[in-house]
């Protein structure tokens, strides 16, 4: 953070400046113009916070996918698959026993194990071959998109968590002030605040057991150099299954979490695909840190493309992507070229 | 199939293989003795498909670069057909005379090919699948969402080809025809390219980029340019498609059909022009006569089956299978010959897919 400072000062400022305005425009009461340029505060700030939670969520898809490329330099194009299939396993789960945590478990484990046979039995016969391993996720995703349709047709499913995590919740946040004097307090869902607060463990959570646990140095140390790591006499195999399991089980966790935030039908698993493509081609591949800013960055620009300029959302999130390949192709997160 | 022989200039009929002849006077034939579903359905598909599958075989295969977004780029021509000529939806239809349409469409899509080209070759290897599937998930929604220009999730209908000598174009056999000349215009050309001075740059910059670079060769520009040119096939082969269905809406350019055209190419075998047309014949034919033996709704599992079969057993697709059933029979007789001719004959049998 410091070196970031020293070495672009005029960036470290520029960036500074804006927060503070985001910061102002949150909290101060809008003036008329800025109302008038921007409309009403509410759409704004639901908005951000919108984008802050589905970046949260983005960032719970794609720090599986960009683990698993980190590690194994595997492209999983069948990481969407994995987010729909966990989010109907824990939608059967949750709505037979009629809890909802239960469900997020049994997702977990199950895409978890998913992964672990897909390394187990496909990725650990053609290693050194990336492209071919990709073309075997495509025709996996077709596969398994398929499956489900035929067992889970075309419904769209509706998740029913606990009372306690739905509802909305005032926040601290003045919308306008009434003529009256009273001040209307902005209201938002309790579940996306959750969704936010679980990104942000996960990503905690993750960066604890890949800086701080012996597992994890050998991770790290696998995606500097798998030989020499193979070498000193670890099982590299093991490590490989470990991580497919972390980073599978992530993608079935994110399904019930996004599908308890929004709805699980078919389609959504390109959706998600396409977000973990987009957030980890931003933020570089393989880099925790920068699946985060990317995912943080492209769920800002998803809903206030979607509020501001409807038509033209997907380009926005379209364009950041080009002018990353152009400025930094490697991702603003990404060590190596 | 010696194509460097077709283009060498010592050609003389003698140098043919009677194969090609015979499916020269197949392919010429065929609506001759074919039902109007056999010429149209299969036949005119086949051959659009093929051309779209060509392109992605050519910078796959010739240029190590897997790019998904192919038909994106057809299905860019094929929505510049239907804005700037006519259609029957009242939604834009500049009504350009025909000729023009096609020329800025197919134009249109080289350039939009090139872009796509210059944004990804920037990065190496396996970053190009993925930028180029994000490109062609991007372009779905954002033809699905937008309106004004794109008439949204109904899309364009209307669109036929022009009247001309007094031939309705869309009827079977003209269209098969019409087809026919463009995929096999193609497939010429793209043999020829592969052993002109850029067509063997560019392999050679498929299998060694850092050595290319230092022998002097632009490696970013060789490669920007195959974008142009395979958009220029898959350009083509949009106008083609549009002028099929009559109609192109975000259903055309989803990233299931994307991938299909990936399929096709995969399943076909990337190492020659022919492939592309192999796989596209089974997928039509698979995609038509599946039904008889499975459920109408489970085709993507077959074809899903079929690609990972493929691509697990036979990375070089049928053409590989071909050639090595064809290696073995021969090998029983004359092993001797036969490892001469894979040597001499085959430069790209250590090709692509492995390198990457």
């Amino acid at each position: 953070m410091r070196n970031f400072i020293e070495r672009h000062t005029f960036w470290a400022i520029v960036l500074l400046l804006v927060v503070v305005l985001f910061l102002w425009m949150i909290f101060a009461v809008w003036p008329d113009w800025l109302v008038e340029a921007f409309g009403r505060k509410k759409t704004f700030v639901n908005t951000l916070l919108n984008g802050v939670t589905l970046g949260g969520l983005y960032f719970l898809v794609a720090s599986g996918f960009t683990l698993i490329f980190g590690l194994m330099r595997n492209v999983n194009l069948a990481h969407g698959s994995m987010y729909l299939l966990g989010a109907y396993i824990g939608y059967e789960v949750a709505d037979r026993t009629g809890n909802w945590f239960l469900g997020l478990a049994v997702a977990f484990l199950a895409v978890a194990i998913s992964g672990v046979l897909l390394q187990v039995l496909i990725f650990r016969r053609m290693a050194n071959d990336d492209l071919r391993q990709t073309l075997v996720t495509i025709g996996i995703s077709i596969i398994a998109a398929d499956a489900m349709l035929a067992i889970w047709t075309g419904t769209t499913y509706q998740f029913s968590p606990p009372d306690w995590l739905f509802g909305a919740a005032d926040l601290p946040i003045i919308s306008v002030i009434k003529s009256s004097g009273a001040a209307v307090y902005i209201k938002y869902p309790v579940f996306r605040l959750v969704v936010l607060a679980i990104a942000v463990a996960v990503g905690i959570g993750l960066w604890i057991f890949l800086n701080r646990t012996r597992i994890g140095m050998m991770i790290r140390a696998g995606v500097n150099d798998r030989e020499m790591l193979a070498a000193t006499g670890v099982n590299v195999q093991l490590v490989f299954v470990l991580v497919f399991a972390i980073g599978a089980g992530l993608a079935g966790f994110a399904g019930v979490i996004g599908g308890t935030a929004l709805s699980v039908a078919p389609g959504e698993d390109i959706r998600y695909l396409l977000a973990s493509l987009v957030v980890v081609i931003v933020g570089g591949l393989g880099s925790i840190t920068g699946a985060a800013v990317g995912a943080l960055i492209i769920g800002l620009a998803e809903q206030f493309g979607l509020a501001y300029f409807p038509t033209y959302g997907v380009v926005l999130t379209f364009l950041i992507m080009v002018v990353v390949l152009a400025v930094r192709p490697q991702g603003l997160m990404g060590g190596r070229g | 199939m010696d194509s460097r022989r077709l283009f060498s200039g010592s050609f003389s009929l003698k140098n043919i293989h009677p194969s090609v002849l015979i499916t020269a006077v197949f392919l010429v034939a065929y609506p001759s003795f074919a039902t109007d579903f056999f010429i149209f359905q299969i036949g005119a598909y086949s051959l659009i498909l093929g051309t779209i599958a060509l392109s992605l075989m050519m910078l796959a295969g010739y240029g190590g670069m897997v790019s998904l977004a192919q038909l994106t780029v057809a299905g860019l021509a094929a929505y510049l057909m239907a804005i700037l000529g006519d259609n029957s939806m009242g939604v834009m239809g500049l009504g350009w005379p025909w000729w023009l349409t096609v020329i800025v469409s197919v134009l249109g899509a080289a350039l939009f090919s090139t872009f796509i080209g210059a944004v990804s070759v920037r990065t190496e290897g396996i970053y190009t699948i993925m930028i180029t599937l994000a490109v062609a998930v991007a372009f779905f929604y954002f033809v699905r969402q937008n309106y004004v220009l794109f008439n949204g999730f109904t899309g364009f209908a209307g669109v036929e080809p022009p009247t001309l000598f007094g031939v309705y174009w869309r009827d079977p056999v003209p269209f098969y025809y019409l087809s026919l000349v463009v995929a096999v215009g193609f497939f010429a050309a793209v043999s020829y390219c592969a052993r002109s001075t850029f067509g063997l740059g560019l392999q050679a910059i498929r299998d060694n980029p850092r050595r290319m670079r230092a022998l002097g060769y632009n490696v970013t520009l060789h490669r920007i340019v195959a974008y142009f040119f395979s958009g220029i096939v898959a350009g083509v082969g949009g106008v083609l498609l549009v002028w099929f269905n009559g109609r192109v809406s975000p259903g055309t350019v989803g990233v299931d059909v994307a991938i299909d055209i990936l399929v096709i190419a995969v399943v076909g075998g990337m190492r020659h022009p022919i492939g592309p047309f192999l796989g596209a014949i089974a997928f039509v034919l698979l995609e038509n006569f599946a039904i008889d033996l499975i459920d109408r709704e489970r085709f993507n599992m077959v074809i899903g089956a079929a690609f990972l079969l493929v691509v697990l057993f036979s990375p070089d697709g049928l053409l590989g299978l071909w050639n090595r059933v064809r290696d073995r029979l021969r090998f029983r007789g004359n092993a001797q010959l036969s490892a001469e001719r894979v040597n001499k004959d085959d430069p790209a049998s250590s090709g692509s897919l492995e390198k990457s």
